[in-house]
């Protein structure tokens, strides 16, 4: 029961990602390739998503920090973050990354920094959701193990 | 599945079994089991995409790095059947690996960016690439990759079919452009009446498995031997493939193979026999800058009017690319990716195109037959040689070398350094002749190294050797000998003279003489010899052997040497082993300095580079990573550049051994 329980909220919390389209269908995608050899793939890729793209936004911080700003770089590394967050189904976040890459490629610096604020909420909303969904899918499948 | 190794002719295992030699074997299970490498940086990107494509049942290696997934090609050739890159890369740009790849590998690839500009899209057209796919990648678009992979063999399936028609000289070159599938229709055009009987044979059979079911056979040396005797047995008008797989008897072995293999033989011999001189009219298209798509239009017009074989317009574009820079007339290697390449079989191409390049001087292609290097065919290959423009020369340019092994060579080698440098900076050697000899020679070189995947490496034989033209003349033909490899390594022919490569050419004195021009091979057959050993890239050695050839003039004689030297290991090189070709290049050089080529080493450098870029670009950066170290001071240097060639050979030869690249042709194998 408890596991049920568990379940129906994990699955709430999947589908209410998608309701917010906080996840698009690449997510989905992601799940079907996950298999008994590897259930915990989508976690991982995850994992690996959060660390890379807080390395990422931080170096964006940082970058639009310095003066003059290395739009070249900035833009760079907003290009790697489009490609990784198309790849999880990171929808919001994604819509974010090209809304700030198409200011940025304007030249309008001012609008790429509030850009990139909005960038960063959005991103740690998104995290902030994910993780306790990860995390409470690897509890509920230990506990299943038991 | 999908055993890489490809080398066996036997499908040992149910699964797919990679048969090089043209043909894939379409396992019941393909193409699950295709060989596939990703490169991307973004680690989850490559995670997913991994992930992605075990779900299609690929054999996936993954790479985070371009460098390291281009040294990984390199290290095994045939170890992979497609690589997908991403287009931003820290390390390397990811249109500039698949150029690399395009050259020496002749792998298809595939781009992958975020990025869907239309901009960014063309490019990867322009580049070579087969296809382009949009992050996020979707599993449904790696289900179909594997189309690229069989297409890019049928061209190639056809193109060797095509070689027969090499005198037409329209060869369809891209393999990787649209497919042309429908074969029968494709077939039908390219049939010459020459080849009607086994292209009858050949294509009927092609139509039943053009949907990719070729296996393809690795030509190693003993099967290339029989294969050898049971034509010579049969007389080589009247072998066909069905008595000669009879006579062979070799289980495993499909009159598919034989036949695809015949017509590269005789491709190769016709080249050696008939090696047209063009003179080089090519050289000018080459010095086109490097752009994408081969710069020298010229090329492509004189390919389309049939001078220049598609094959050898490869090469020379490849080359004429390369030498974005060297106008000069050497038609450096190719630096255009693979559109160089794209050309089947570069060797046939060089063949062609040599002769139709190298017109200049007439280098007769040593058709020849490997076997029976003869004088007189030296002598065409002295004619190619020297209409390849010293390209090959280069190397040849030491003349100094003029040791006792490359009589021939070190002739060649004169000329050749003449012709080398033309690269830019020929040092006052006859421009001229370099470069047009240059060019072709480049393109020959490069010609091979483009279809260094398919065992290429012969093509680029030939071009390379034509630089060495006795001083006069240009090349002595090294060029035509280059075209006329074929893949099949029937490589030198004017190598069978020399007593120590393999080829046993009597030349080696007598060619001396009568080649002058033609055949500089002796002496370079010894380094071919020892270059060519394994690899079936030998060819490239003897190629080298072939630009000696004929100059007689002592001074380039000794400078043939260094140019055989050279050459072999341009030939070597050429392969797509840049570094190698650059090294060698780099040693050939040096060595000429005895002779004063000094300047023709230079030139020659350049020319190597060329060359030995010309698989991939012609860096010279590139040489400068031979570090020419070794590049045999005199003769010994040679052998360290043998030694270094064949090395690098290996690398990739051994792939090469599937395809009826060279190795199995290697001067040892040819019935002299």
């Amino acid at each position: 029961m408890e596991s049920k329980h568990v379940h129906q909220q994990i699955a709430a919390m999947r589908q209410s990602f998608f309701d917010e389209e906080v996840l698009d269908e690449k997510f989905s995608q992601l799940e079907q390739l996950e298999g008994k050899d590897n259930p915990n793939f989508v976690e991982e890729v995850f994992t690996m998503y959060f660390r890379d793209s807080t390395a990422f936004l931080e170096t964006i911080e940082q970058a639009m920090k310095t003066i003059p700003i290395d739009s070249i770089k900035v833009d760079n590394i907003l290009h790697q973050l489009k490609g990784s967050s198309a790849s999880v189904g990171a929808n919001k976040v994604l819509k974010e990354v090209n809304k700030t890459r198409q200011v940025l490629g304007k030249g309008n610096l001012e609008g790429t920094k509030a850009g990139i604020l909005e960038l960063r909420k959005e991103y740690d909303s998104f995290k902030a959701k994910l993780e306790p969904y990860f995390q409470l899918k690897q509890a509920n499948s230990v506990a299943q193990e038991k | 599945m999908n055993s890489s190794s490809g080398k066996s002719y036997m499908s040992t295992a149910s699964s797919s079994v990679i048969w090089k030699a043209g043909g894939d074997v379409v396992a019941d299970q393909f193409p699950a089991g295709l060989r596939v490498l990703v490169v991307d940086d973004d680690p989850t990107c490559l995670m997913i995409l991994e992930k992605m494509l075990k779900a299609c049942q690929y054999n996936v290696t993954k790479c985070n790095r371009a460098e390291t997934a281009l040294s990984m090609l390199r290290e095994n050739r045939n170890g992979f059947d497609i690589v997908i890159s991403d287009v931003h890369m820290p390390d390397m740009d990811g249109f500039k690996l698949l150029e690399h790849i395009g050259l020496e590998m002749d792998l298809p690839v595939i781009m992958m960016s975020a990025d869907d500009g239309k901009n960014v899209v063309m490019k990867g057209v322009t580049h070579g690439a087969c296809d382009y796919l949009i992050k996020p990648v979707r599993i449904e678009a790696l289900k179909n990759i594997w189309q690229h992979v069989v297409r890019k063999r049928k061209n190639e399936w056809k193109d060797f079919e095509q070689s027969g028609s090499v005198e037409e000289g329209d060869r369809q070159p891209k393999q990787s452009e649209d497919a042309d599938y429908s074969s029968s229709a494709n077939e039908g055009n390219w049939k010459s009446s020459k080849r009607r009987k086994d292209d009858e044979d050949e294509n009927d059979e092609r139509d039943d498995t053009s949907t990719l079911k070729k296996p393809r056979v690795v030509w190693s040396v003993e099967l290339h031997q029989q294969f050898v005797a049971a034509v010579n047995q049969l007389g080589i008008e009247k072998a066909v493939p069905k008595k000669i797989l009879e006579l062979m008897n070799v289980p495993g072995l499909a009159r598919e193979n034989v036949a695809s293999h015949l017509q590269k033989y005789r491709l190769y011999l016709r080249r050696l026999s008939g090696v047209s001189q063009h003179p080089s009219n090519l050289n000018n298209s080459f010095m086109n800058p490097q752009d994408a798509t081969f710069g020298p239009l010229d090329l492509q017009a004189l390919a389309a009017t049939g001078q220049l074989p598609a094959q050898s317009l490869a090469t020379l574009q490849a080359a004429g690319l390369g030498r974005s820079t060297a106008k000069s007339g050497i038609p450096m290697p190719l630096v255009d990716q693979r559109n160089i390449f794209s050309f089947e079989n570069p060797k046939l191409r060089f063949g062609e195109a040599q002769q139709h390049v190298n017109n200049n001087k007439q280098m007769n292609l040593l058709h020849g037959i490997p076997t029976t290097m003869e004088p007189k065919q030296l002598a065409g290959l002295h004619h190619t040689a020297q209409s390849m423009g010293n390209m090959n020369m280069p190397v040849l340019s030491h003349g100094s070398q003029s040791s006792q092994n490359n009589p021939l060579l070190m002739q060649m080698a004169q000329p050749q350094a003449r012709g080398q440098m033309l690269n830019d900076s020929t040092v006052g050697l006859a421009p001229r002749l370099l470069s047009p000899m240059g060019q072709p020679m480049l393109s020959n070189g490069m010609a091979t190294n483009v279809s260094t995947r398919n065992g290429v490496p012969e093509n680029i034989r030939a071009p390379s050797y034509n630089p060495v033209s006795q001083t006069s003349s240009m090349l002595n033909f090294p060029m035509n000998h280059t075209s006329e490899l074929p893949g099949n390594s029937f490589p030198l022919v004017s190598t069978p003279g020399i007593s120590s490569l393999a080829p046993k050419v009597a030349f080696q004195e007598d060619v001396n003489s009568e080649i002058k021009g033609s055949v500089g091979f002796m002496p370079s057959y010894d380094i071919f010899n020892e270059l060519t050993q394994h690899k079936p890239q030998n060819w490239e050695l003897q190629n080298v052997g072939m630009m000696f050839n004929t100059s007689q003039h002592s001074n380039s004689l000794r400078g043939n040497l260094d140019h055989t030297q050279s050459v072999l290991v341009q030939q070597g090189f050429s392969t797509g082993q840049n570094r190698n070709s650059t090294v060698i290049s780099k040693a050939m050089f040096s060595a000429g300095d005895s002779t004063g080529h000094v300047n023709a080493q230079n030139g020659n450098q350049h020319l190597n580079s060329l060359f030995v870029d010309n698989t991939v670009r012609v860096k010279s950066e590139r040489v400068a990573d031979a570090a020419p170290a070794n590049l045999y001071p005199d003769h010994f240097g040679r052998e360290d550049l043998m030694s270094a060639l064949l090395k690098q050979q290996d690398v990739i030869a051994p792939a090469e051994n599937n395809d009826f690249d060279f190795d199995g042709y290697s001067i040892d194998n040819i019935p002299v």
